[in-house]
């Protein structure tokens, strides 16, 4: 039984709904290996077996009783600690949100209620989802298990980890610039960040509302379309939400790439590349090649300035978002105060962390009077541009082939002191999120020390099956790049 | 050198915020009820709780909309909702989603009547905005905080400096409630901070070209407050200008308990409110279909009533303008031209001893005299037959039962006394008593004439005729006189 944990999702739902493994049989192997690894690990900040047992056995007695279930009706997962539950802490990894019991379950979570998922657990982050390393959480650090000298990347480290240790069949994570794709490409899983509006934001802790989105994250893409199918719908709680996705999950998995047309934008394969990475993904845009695609190479000329627009805006809109942890209604607040100005400042001063400090300081002096039009509202004009410019090529190609991230996953403190480097090792995912369209991120291949390497597929919006599509077509060719060793 | 005789002129614009009579709150839908127990009215939406956003109401656009229309604004096609940042306990998100940049409505009218007739009064725009909750102080307890109000729809709707004195901000203010009261778009009460009002205001010497330094003063929440606080602001100001200091640019919270303004904060430490386009939020839409079917259910306006009420009633305007301060008022004023053909007397009665009686009363707006009871009492003054001060008793009781006045007249007998004889008679009698009425007349003083007639209503008890009793007195002076 134990070994059901290593089977896709795919394959758990056919030995569920055949009855011959139970819900019960399948928590409890998750369960135990959550006790074995995540000791190591980490990936976790709250696991709640009994309420996950309960869940499971309720939902054995549904399957028996002959209910028709949700595909994924029974299958164990678990959620990153930014989005709300209201029957678990939600912490956003932040000692501002220490214990903090949100009063209501986001609509993502009500969603996955609803089809009868079982809930494990809360997932670590970087704090408040700044970061990329997972490094930022106030409470533990998570190891990346391909290599546990390694960070899982981040902010949804957490995520990728308990997906590749075998802790959890899929997990949810959040990706407002990378944080979705990068931990998924360095943990060597399937992830996806849809398009944005296409799944509700409702009950996710804001970081940085115009960028945010949920995403999946599972062992192949088909496991990830499954969860995507299930969540992509339209909800009247966030008036940024779009209308449901209309393909079924066959439609999702099954357009045809041999009439693909896939570009490959030249800057992103440029100078501060690691060769291995650029190996790989050049290796399955090859692949692509060989089932029928073809491919071209692009220009964006917006990508230098994808990631100052991308820090601008998103700290702004952070500087905003986080100014209600204050200490007054919930969470964190300073143990000695005299007036309220020493209480707000006290509270945050002593309850958020120095990448959240460091952020909030940058998006108010961006918005603050006399500097709004210098770095705001140009930020804004750079956003326009770098969405055109991906109108423009979506107007010619199915999707943009690319690297996830410049490097394979690193060691822990490499880029302590140093924020510029770590921003950086974003370039490639920031500007998806700028132009609001979906990337899929897909393990391609390993370097020398056996690290993963993701390449992401970028399509139009609203159009996640191109990209779905291709990417399930390259698992299953299972012809993945390996370093020479 | 300034001389001590420099005029000075008081420019004042103003900001009024009123909340919407919309069922639920702008981004929730949680009801927007007064008077509920402190924090029943709340969710997790408008308690600003992690995780949460905010739906806009349809209705507070259509509200909003129908009061931009009622001010003659133009109506933005394509609007914004921003926000606006600032830590303070009676904003849970800290911040307040407002309207910077592409507010509702811009650049309508307002117009009210003065002493030197009507003046056209510019409104600057109109926006939405959600309301704060309240801080309650207790001594014991501490700050506690009500977050009922929070999120509860607001329109601000700001004046040009257009203002020259406090009876001109009072007529603004009556207008832009009798306009929105019209339209149904607020309660309008005060008492209960549905319409509250900042004052900007600045002094100039009269005939100055430019604007002087201003201060902002808020908390104002009556009319009588805010006169108040107009009156003491111009003198503080003009003081500060005479003795050679000037005025600061500030934030000025007025306490009616002491009646004086207190300095909160100055433009050193102002707020940065850093407005940005709240990215939870679509851009408003408001297309020409929707404006029309707004148009189409737009009712009459205050204006509206006022021209007609001239027109056809041929009544002064100013006692128009107060006929229209509520529909209620105007409709009742109309009904009760069916019943009399004084017309400008009916009104008169009605914006003095009405609105009196309505002021005394916990329900406001309820009329309790029957249009036609009314018009007869109207008529019986119009005739004479009854005095003013006789009209006043006879409306006082009317107010309390359900008898016509003719029968409280007669149960009283209240009729006025006509009969030249009798009131001759009267006449001598108080002349006698007191000669130093005629004495006082004979040598100039004609404010005698006053205290006889005083004397008459005295002892008639209110139904001496004041024109006969008048008449009769020129008579027996000048009677006596010729002797």
């Amino acid at each position: 039984m134990q070994t059901l944990i290593y089977e896709s999702m795919k394959n758990q739902i056919k030995l569920l709904e055949s009855k011959a493994i139970s819900s019960v049989d399948l928590t409890k192997a998750y369960l135990t290996q959550n006790e074995a690894v995540d000791g190591a690990i980490g990936a976790f900040l709250h696991v709640n077996g009994k309420r996950a047992l309960e869940a499971a056995e309720a939902i054995d007695m549904k399957r028996l009783k002959g209910v028709s279930l949700s595909p994924v009706a029974g299958i164990p997962m678990a959620i990153k600690d930014n989005i709300c539950t209201i029957d678990m802490p939600t912490t956003c990894a932040s000692k501002m949100l220490e214990g903090f019991l949100s009063p209501y379950d986001a609509t993502v979570v009500k969603q996955l209620k609803e089809a009868d998922a079982v809930i494990l657990g809360k997932l670590n982050m970087d704090e408040f989802a700044m970061g990329a390393t997972t490094e930022n959480s106030y409470f533990k650090k998570t190891r990346n298990p391909i290599n546990q000298s390694c960070v899982p990347g981040g902010s949804s480290g957490g995520s990728a980890a308990a997906v590749a240790s075998h802790q959890a069949a899929y997990t949810l994570g959040s990706d407002t610039g990378g944080s979705v794709r990068q931990p998924a490409s360095f943990c060597g899983v399937a992830g996806l960040k849809p398009t944005y509006g296409r799944l509700s934001r409702n009950g996710l802790i804001a970081f940085a509302s115009s960028l945010d989105q949920i995403g999946p994250i599972g062992k192949t893409v088909e496991d990830v379309a499954m969860i995507y199918k299930i969540l992509a719908k339209f909800d009247e709680k966030d008036s940024t939400s779009a209308p449901s996705e209309q393909q079924s999950l066959e439609d999702l998995l099954s357009k045809d790439i041999s009439k693909m047309k896939i570009a490959l934008p030249r800057s992103f394969f440029a100078e501060g590349i690691q060769e291995e990475v650029k190996a790989a993904v050049l290796h399955a845009a090859s692949i692509f090649e060989s089932l029928g695609a073809t491919i071209e190479e692009v220009d964006l000329k917006r990508l230098d300035a994808a990631l100052p627009a991308y820090y601008l805006i998103s700290s702004a809109e952070a500087s905003s978002n986080l100014a209600r942890f204050d200490g007054v209604k919930y969470g964190f607040r300073t143990d000695e105060f005299d007036s309220i100005e020493t209480l707000y400042k006290r509270t945050r001063g002593e309850g958020f962390g120095r990448e959240v400090k460091r952020r909030i300081l940058l998006g108010t002096y961006a918005l603050s009077s006399g500097y709004y039009d210098a770095y705001y509202q140009k930020a804004l004009k750079v956003r326009n541009l770098i969405k055109h410019e991906y109108d423009k090529i979506f107007e010619t190609f199915d999707f943009v082939l690319s690297p996830v991230a410049p490097t394979t996953a690193y060691a822990f403190g490499t880029n302590d002191k140093n924020p510029v480097e770590m921003y950086l090792g974003d370039i490639y995912t920031v500007p998806i999120n700028i132009a609001g369209v979906p990337g899929l991120s897909v393990n391609c291949g390993f370097d020398k020390n056996h690290m993963p390497i993701g390449m992401q597929l970028v399509s139009k919006a609203f159009d996640e099956r191109t990209i779905l599509s291709a990417g399930h077509a390259f698992e299953q060719t299972k012809k993945l790049w390996r370093a020479k060793i | 050198m300034k001389s001590d005789h420099v005029d000075y002129e008081i420019v004042i614009g103003l900001e009024v915020h009123v909340e919407l009579s919309t069922k639920s709150k702008i981004f929730c839908s949680c009801a927007t009820t007064v008077g509920g127990a402190p924090n029943t009215q709340v969710c997790p939406i408008c308690l600003g709780m992690p995780g949460t956003l905010p739906v806009l109401n349809g209705d507070v656009v259509k509200l909003a909309v129908k009061a931009g229309l009622g001010l003659d604004c133009a109506i933005t096609p394509i609007g914004r909702q921003d926000r606006k940042n600032y830590f303070y306990p009676d904003s849970p998100k800290a911040y307040q989603i407002s309207q910077n940049d592409l507010p509702i409505a811009m650049g309508g009218h307002l117009d009210i009547e003065t002493t030197e007739g009507l003046k056209r009064i510019g409104i600057t725009r109109l926006h939405i905005e959600e309301d704060a909750g309240k801080l309650i102080h207790d001594a014991s307890k501490g700050t506690l905080i009500d977050y009922n109000r929070c999120g509860v729809p607001l329109i601000e709707i700001v004046s040009e400096p257009d203002l020259r004195s406090a009876n001109e901000v009072r007529a603004y203010l009556q207008k832009l409630r009798a306009t929105l009261l019209f339209l149904d778009v607020s309660s309008c009460k005060m008492n209960e901070g549905a319409f509250r009002c900042d004052v900007n205001l600045s002094v100039r010497e009269k005939g100055a070209l430019t604007l002087g330094t201003r201060t902002e003063m808020k908390n104002l929440n009556s009319f009588s407050f805010i006169t108040k606080a107009i009156e003491h602001e111009t003198q503080r100001q003009i003081a500060l200008i005479k003795s050679g200091e000037s005025v600061i640019q500030e934030t000025r919270r007025w306490d009616a308990t002491k009646g004086q303004s207190f300095s909160m904060r100055t433009k050193e430490d102002a707020h940065d409110y850093r407005y940005f386009p709240d990215p939870d939020l679509m851009p408003i839409s408001i297309d020409a279909a929707f404006l029309q079917a707004i148009k189409n259910e737009m009712p009459l306006l205050p204006d509206d009533y006022k021209r007609r009420f001239i027109n056809q009633f041929g009544i002064k305007a100013s006692l128009a303008e107060l006929l229209c301060t509520s529909r209620e008022v105007a409709n009742y004023y109309e009904a009760c031209t069916a019943y009399t053909t004084y017309f400008e007397s009916l009104g008169n009665l009605i914006v003095t001893e009405i609105f009196r009686l309505i002021g005394l009363q916990d329900e406001a707006s309820q009329i309790p005299i029957s249009p036609e009871k009314l018009g007869a009492l109207v008529t019986l003054i119009g005739e004479e037959k009854i005095s003013l001060s006789i009209a006043k008793r006879v409306l006082s009781e009317m107010w309390q039962s359900d008898k016509m006045p003719v029968d409280i007249i007669e149960a009283n007998n209240l009729w006025a006394i006509i009969d030249p004889d009798l009131l001759m008679a009267m006449a001598m009698q108080i002349l006698e008593k007191m000669p130093q009425i005629k004495a006082d007349y004979l040598s100039g003083k004609t404010q005698a004439l006053g205290a006889f007639i005083g004397q008459m209503m005295k002892a008639s008890q209110g139904r001496a005729d004041p024109n006969q009793s008048e008449e009769v007195f020129l008579k027996l002076i000048n009677e006596k006189h010729e002797l």
